[in-house]
Parts: structure tokens; sequence; C-alpha cells
């Protein structure tokens, strides 16, 4: 798909001919999320659709008591700090962004006195500034008004190297200018197409001025306020003992009317997530638990009790399996995997073809996650609402057996193929983790059969994810053939996310396997498509290079995909909320009710 | 008697020392990151882990930062959390509650069940009651918490329906619902700690007296025409209690250290489930600091226990 296609697309949506969902299906088959393709929409001259949601209280509180289940405990509430989002969650309870993502993709308002659209004259044509209108009368729990001065001390505050914020990918790269008491201006380096990046969403939370004033830098982690939270989000603090438990009470002078639902709310964390579905479904003792990570079975089970339901919200999770095109068994100065070796056979297309086809998507569907992990061909984030039918995938013993057949790769005695002397015989590893466990299994069983010969190995997840220089089992050192883990989409922009794929992004020695390239896959052509995405000026067609980068990635087989992770999450049955893949789990937590 | 004591603790500050350098190295060999999350991350910039561990010394070679660890600790500074970002000693004097709470009422309960029962079923050995309370008593100590954890769950929080199987430290209620709360949280992780430790204390407690219901001077009681309950509580529990209080002292340190195990199930906030939710993470400063605590504690329970001893047995002398 190029711009120009792109572009008449938009016109389409224009002129009514095309509607936006529609169009927000074309993208995602071709790679783009909804957020993007929304804000594409808007440089196009479409304003974002406003979602409704029926929120049935007619005056804020007397909703009594709001108790959610994180099993992983927050361990701190300042949003510029937060490591996971278990964190972020946290802290979203008393902070609040400019804006949020509705489950669709659009833009909605928090703090934000309107969305910033090429019409209100938010959004410059050209792509490099943005121009927030801020909510007037806003006030933060102690009482002191909300004004366009927070906003640029929260940019202030997360760019300084010296405060080693999380958010700073965010900020760093941003100017923000104050245009008056209630207006920002957030100028960008160069033409951004993503606009809602800071202030917006999980990493959007904006801190106080007045009470972190004096505490930026090195001297951010003594604020007393990072413990004591004062925010303008719907509930006010009350208490925090981290890695067990976060209080707030109803924040009486919120800014949305009727609202907040509920007189107090707490977060208590610790245990694991199947006593947490448990405590939600089956006894009611909980609301909402966040995070199920458990079988689908061992839900549905639970789910009988009738107290609650689950709830699958889509992201942009997706269980991979990834080829290694350099060779895990030689030594190249101090490193395997070396990017100046090659894999003796991954890199021939007809093997890579071959695997891709002996990995049973449906059963792993079927029999190991059920609803928490649908099968998908798609590398890049793709919910169902929005997936082209047009993508396919298929387990097909025979076909992948021709393929290797036909590359010259014959069966030997002990029914391994091999040629010139190499056979073909793979080291599959994952993090030690029951449902992967039973992926490699399967997989293995239908690389035997068309025969491959695969040894498998499991890790401890501590030891798999850690960056632990010292040690060679670590997923970005990669001293295997082939290896699985879930890659996350952090944000709706797919720029960061297709990093992975570049060649100077490659994780090695030098630069302490910190690079994003894992696969070590290298295509001229992907980093070129890439780079003149970046300079761009046009957001269209730079939409269009990207669309191209996923091509490249999903037709060379860079990556294997199995299954799509959504968010799944308990929700009692007398509780209404709305939860978006987009944001944080908590990011409707304003609109949180329980069914009269 | 002072000597003994000097000379007691004089010796305790080079083991302490070794205790520490033992522990941090291995900490420091173990594998992991407390920033690792940040390293999967592709939002976070990865200068922000490098400044992050700059800022906490992580870079720094393992000799350089237990000297500066342990400096701090002499001073009384605990070390900071590079989880949470708090002072460790504030982490743990908020968990220190609950713990004393939740585990000091499962060795009292321990206790007031091993106690009768084991003086009991050694005045009657072989009877039916002493065969019941042994069986009982392996049963007790050969069943993991962990599963007599989740048997009390399923009966008493999923069928019958009775008590609520999460533990929470701040309950929002006042006056007597406040008390009624928390003692209705408290009773299946107290029961399962209570009866695990209660059931091997029953062993130690029926064999300690079998020991001494036989001497003579129990005989020459008995003789002079003692009433059987002056007998036994008298002369025979008070002597064959003196292993039993040792033992007992000796347990005192776990009290502090928390049940890992048992916390984790009923999300017990105390110092066990800081522990282990602080080494899951690599929070080293916070697993320092409670396993260092701890080992102190054990230090100084057993001089307490030597002492103890000797002045419940004037036999022994300090030397």
């Amino acid at each position: 798909m190029d711009d120009k296609t792109l572009r008449r697309l938009i016109g389409d949506v224009k002129d009514g001919r095309l509607s936006r969902r529609r169009f927000l299906t074309r993208m995602a088959a071709v790679g783009l999320t909804a957020p993007l393709a929304n804000q594409l929409l808007s440089f196009g001259g479409v304003a974002m659709a406003q979602s409704t949601f029926n929120y049935a209280p007619t005056k804020a509180g007397g909703g009594g008591p709001l108790k959610l289940l994180f099993w992983q405990a927050p361990t701190l509430l300042n949003p510029h700090f937060a490591v996971g989002t278990k964190d972020q969650n946290a802290a979203r309870i008393f902070y609040e962004p400019l804006a949020g993502w509705d489950p669709e993709g659009n833009l909605f308002p928090l703090l934000a006195a309107e969305i910033p659209s090429r019409e209100n004259g938010g959004l410059a044509a050209d792509g490099m500034s943005v121009v927030w209108k801020l909510k007037k009368d806003v006030m933060w729990h102690d009482g002191k008004p909300f004004t366009a001065d927070d906003c640029v001390f929260n940019w202030e505050f997360a760019r300084d190297p010296g405060t080693a914020a999380t958010t700073s990918g965010s900020y760093k790269d941003v100017k923000v200018e104050k245009v008056d008491s209630h207006t920002i201006k957030v100028i960008f380096a160069k033409p951004t197409p993503f606009w809602a990046d800071a202030f917006v969403g999980g990493r959007g939370m904006i801190i106080p001025k007045h009470l972190y004033e004096g505490f930026t830098g090195d001297k951010s982690r003594e604020a007393p306020t990072n413990l004591k939270p004062v925010g303008t989000g719907p509930y006010k603090f009350v208490d925090f003992k981290p890695g067990d438990i976060v209080r707030g009470e109803r924040n009486d002078k919120y800014h949305l009317p009727n609202r907040p639902f509920f007189d107090t709310v707490e977060m208590k964390g610790g245990g694991d997530a199947v006593s947490a579905a448990r405590a939600v479904l089956q006894t009611g003792e909980f609301d909402h638990a966040w995070n199920m990570q458990v079988e689908d079975s061992v839900l549905k089970n639970l789910e009988t009790g009738g107290k609650g339901r689950v709830v699958i919200t889509e992201s942009g999770n997706i269980e991979m399996i990834l080829l290694n095109n350099t060779d895990p068994w030689t030594e190249v100065d101090g490193e395997r995997s070396s990017i100046k070796t090659k894999h003796p056979f991954l890199t021939e297309k007809p093997v890579r073809q071959a695997l891709a086809l002996l990995v049973d998507k449906d059963s792993v569907e079927k029999h190991i996650y059920g609803r928490t992990g649908t099968a998908t061909a798609n590398f890049v984030n793709n919910p169902p609402k929005f997936r082209s039918p047009n993508t396919k995938y298929e387990f097909n013993i025979e076909k992948a057996a021709k393929l290797l057949e036909d590359a010259g790769w014959k069966k030997g005695s002990d029914g391994i193929r091999a040629k010139d002397g190499k056979r073909l015989k793979v080291v599959f590893q994952t993090s030690t983790n029951a449902p992967r466990q039973k992926t490699q299994a399967i997989v293995k069983q239908a690389c035997q059969k068309a025969g491959i010969d695969v040894e498998l190995k499991s890790i401890t997840a501590s030891v798999f994810f850690s960056s632990d220089v010292a040690n060679p089992d670590t997923f970005t050192k990669f001293y295997t053939d082939l290896e699985m883990y879930t890659t996350t989409m952090p944000q709706p922009d797919p720029e960061v996310f297709l990093q992975q794929f570049l060649s100077w992004e490659v994780a090695t020695k030098a630069n302490k396997w910190q690079g994003r390239n894992i696969s070590r896959w290298k295509n001229e052509d992907y980093d070129n498509t890439y780079k003149a995405a970046q300079n761009e000026l046009d957001p269209i067609k730079r939409a269009a290079l990207l669309i191209k980068c996923n091509d490249l990635v999903v037709n060379d087989q860079a990556t294997i995909p199995v299954v799509a992770r959504p968010s799944v999450s308990s929700t009692s049955n007398t509780i209404v909320n709305r939860l978006s893949g987009w944001d944080l789990e908590l990011g409707y937590l304003h609109e949180w009710h329980r069914k009269a | 008697m002072a000597d003994y004591l000097l000379r007691r603790l004089l010796i305790a500050i080079p083991s302490l020392l070794g205790i520490s350098a033992v522990l941090y190295t291995v900490l420091a060999l173990a594998p992991g990151d407390p920033f690792q999350e940040l390293a999967t991350n592709p939002n976070v910039p990865p200068e922000v882990q490098e400044a992050l561990r700059r800022k906490f010394g992580l870079d720094d070679p393992v000799y350089v930062r237990y000297f500066r660890w342990l400096t701090a600790m002499l001073q009384g500074d605990w070390g900071y959390s590079f989880v949470s970002r708090v002072d460790v000693d504030t982490l743990i004097l908020q968990r220190l509650p609950t713990t004393l709470i939740v585990i000091g009422s499962a060795q009292i309960l321990a206790l007031l069940v091993a106690l009768p029962v084991g003086i009991y079923a050694a005045t009657r050995p072989y009877s039916v009651f002493d065969q019941i309370a042994n069986t009982l008593a392996f049963v007790g100590f050969s069943l993991p918490t962990f599963f007599t954890g989740l048997l009390l769950i399923l009966v008493f929080s999923i069928w019958l329906d009775w008590l609520p199987f999460v533990y929470r430290a701040d309950i929002a209620a006042t006056g007597w619902q406040f008390y009624w709360e928390h003692i209705k949280q408290s009773i299946m992780p107290v029961t399962v700690l209570g009866l695990f430790q209660g059931a091997s204390l029953v062993r130690y407690v029926r064999s300690a007296v079998l020991d001494v219901i036989r001497l003579d001077y129990v005989t020459t009681a008995r003789s002079k025409g003692l009433e059987e309950r002056v007998v036994i509580l008298k002369h025979v529990v008070r002597n064959a209690l003196i292993p039993v209080v040792t033992l007992i002292a000796l347990q005192m340190p776990v009290v502090f250290g928390g049940a890992i195990v048992t916390e984790q199930i009923f999300r017990v906030p105390g110092i066990g489930s800081l522990l282990i939710s602080s080494m899951l993470a690599n929070d080293t400063p916070v697993i320092m600091a409670v396993t260092f605590v701890f080992a102190c504690l054990v230090v100084l329970f057993n001089l307490i226990a030597d002492i103890l001893y000797g002045w419940l047995d004037p036999r022994i002398s300090y030397r």
C-alpha cells in the first residue's frame, strides 16, 4: 500500500464513502494500530470519534468500596518512576494524563479541554507541533489550581537525565512551551505523525509542580510526595505500603460531574494469579483482578462460581518464535551468536518457511491458551474486529517436508534430514512457564515428523529475561537456534516496535546485548525503508513506509508469530467498567461503577 | 558470667561479619538485575537504566559495594530499596506489626496445643490418646503448609464461605468490627502455621517429659503421697521443659523472619513476603537487610538460649 492509496482512503473517510471502522480494519491488516490510524485520519482533517459509555450514576459517591487485586503489588507511586504497569496503574488512581486512549484507539480528554485536531487548530499541518488546551478549574487534591506550568514542569522533570525517569523516552526529544495559563505547545524536533505521546496515556500522567519543585534531578528520590501522591485524579491518597496495599478515598472536587462513584478504592497486592482469579470469580472477595496469567481451563472452571466474569482486552502482545540468523555454536571474539557469523541453515528460506509451517497455532490456541491467546499470522498487533480475513497461516507437515526435500535436505537413517554433512538439529529455548513448555512440545512433535531434530530447553524466567551480561542463558544473548517469548507493543506507534529488526540494533557483546534486534535478522531494504520513514515529513507517506517495513518482516519469516496475548482480567458481575488495550487497566477508573 | 557474656559477644562480631560477607557475595553472584524490566521495555531509553545503575552504585566492584553497605549498616543506615525507592527500615517497620501478630499468635497457638497434649501423652505412654496424638503429630509436620493452607481455603473460603482468604493489614472498620475482621482473616494463616509448628513441638515435649517421668525422684515424689497433678506439674514438667524452652528460644528469630509460604498463600504482608518479592525483583538492599537482621537475631537468641539454659539448670556453668 503506497501513500497515494492511503491518501485516497483518508479522503474517502472524510467524504463518508468509507466508514472509519473499515479504514481501521484495512490499516490493521497492514500493520498499523488503531491509534496510529486514527492519528492519520486527524491529519487528513477527520476528527476523532468519541465513543460513548453508559455512565449510570447520577451523583458522585455513595458507591461504597472498590476492591482491586493486583497480584504483582505496586511498589512506587510516582508515575515518572513506574517500572511496570503495576506501578503505573497504582499511580493512575491519583494522577491523570491530558488524554487517554479508548478501546477503539481514539483519544479522550481528561485534563485536556479538547483533543487537538486540524479543525481546532491544535495540530500543525507539518506535524511539527501540537497545542493542548487544558481544562480550567481543575484542582490538585490539596486545592491548588492545575495550570500549564505543571505540564511544563513535568517535561523538565522527566527529561532531566539526573531524574532517571522511566518516562524520559516520551519527553527527552520534545520541547514544551507555555502559551498561556491553560495552553501548552509541544514542539517536536522533526515532523512527528504520532503526536500524542507526551502527556498521554500510561506514561503521560502529570505530577504537581508546587510539590515537586526543588526535587528534580538527583534530588527527585527525596521528594516526600513520591510516597504521598497529590494528583488531580478521581481518588485522593489515604495510605500506601509498598508491595502490599494502596488506598484512596473519593475526591469530592473531581473535575468530571457525578464521578467517581466509589467512596474508597483499595489496591491489594501479592500472592499469585490463580488465587487472585479465585477471589474475584469464585468467592467475590474482590471486585477486579488484573493480569490473569492463568490457563483458560482454570479460568472457565472458576467462572462457574457465578460471581464474576473474565474480560479479554486486545493488546499488542505477541507470543513469537525467533529464528537465530547467526551461528549460536561458534564463538567469535568472545561471543556466540556473533553478527559476524551466519547460521548454517536457519538463514535458508525453505527452512524458515518449513518451520513456520510446523507451528500448529490452532492446537496451541485450542489446547493451551484458549481465550487468553488467539492464533495469529501477523506479527503486528491485530485485534479481531480489525483482523483482516486475508492473512492466513497454515499448519502442514507434508508441505514443510516437501519444501525441505526440494531444498536438498534428505532424511538420514535416523529420520533426521541432512545436507552437505549438516544435520537439521535445533535447540529451542524459552522461559520456564507451563504453557510455554506445552507449546514447545507441540512444535517439537511436528518438527520431528518432518525430520527436524529439536532439543528443548527451558530457563528460569528471572534469568532468561535478565540483562545479566555474565549469564549465557538470557534471551538477548540468544545462544540457541530458536527461542520463544512474548514481545510487547508498549505504544501504538510502531516505530519503536519495528526497531527490533534494524541491523544497527543487533544485540552484541559491544552493546552489552542491549540492542533490540534479538533475532539478528538483517535486511538492507528494511533498514533503508525504516530510515526513510524516520525522516519522512509527510505522515501519510511515513505510514506507507512503515507498512512496507512490516511486510518485509512478515514475508521473510523474521519471526514466527504464535498467538496474540490479549490482556486478561477478572471482574465482578456487579461492576461496570471499560478497559482499553491502548491504555492502562485503570485508564477509565473515573467511569467505573457498580450496577444498581 | 560477665566475662562469658563479653567473650560470646566478641565472638559474635566476626561471625556476623562473615555471614554478611557471604550473603553479599552470594547475592552479587546471583543472576538477575533490579532494572531488568526496564531493559526489556523499548520505551525506556537505555540511558535511564544506566543512570539508575550509576545512581545506586551497581556498577562498582562487589567489594566496594560491600564495604559501602557495611559502613552504612554500622551507622544504622539499612540502605535504600531499588524497587520501592524508600528506606529499607521503613519497609521493614511497616511489615513488622503484621508479622509479629500473625507469626506470634501462631507460636502461641503451637505452645497452647503442644504443651498439654505432649505432657498428657507422655504421662500415659502408648495409650489410645498417645497413639492418636502421635499419629496426628506425624501427619501435622509431614503436611507442608502450602498444602494445608490451600486445603483450608478450599473448605472454609470456597465451600463454606465463612472466612476471607486475602489478608488485609488495613481494615477500614472501627471498634469491635475492626477486631472481628482481623480475627476472622487471621484464623486460617494462624491455624496453618500454629498446627504445623505445634505438631513437631508435641513430639519434643512428649519425649522430654518421658525422659524425666521415669527418674527416681519422681517415684520418690509419688511415694511421698503427693497428688499426681502436683507431681507432674511441679516435679516433672519443670525439669522436662528445659530443652523445650531452649528450643522455643531458638525459634524466636523465626517469628521475625516471617513464614514465606504461608504469607504468600494468604497474602499476609509480613517480612516473609517482603523477602520473597525482593528476591524476585533482585532488590539487594532489602534482601541484605532482612537476612542480616535475621542472622543477628539467630546469633542473639542463641546466646539468650545458652544463658537461659544455665539459669534453668545450675549444673551448667559458664566458662
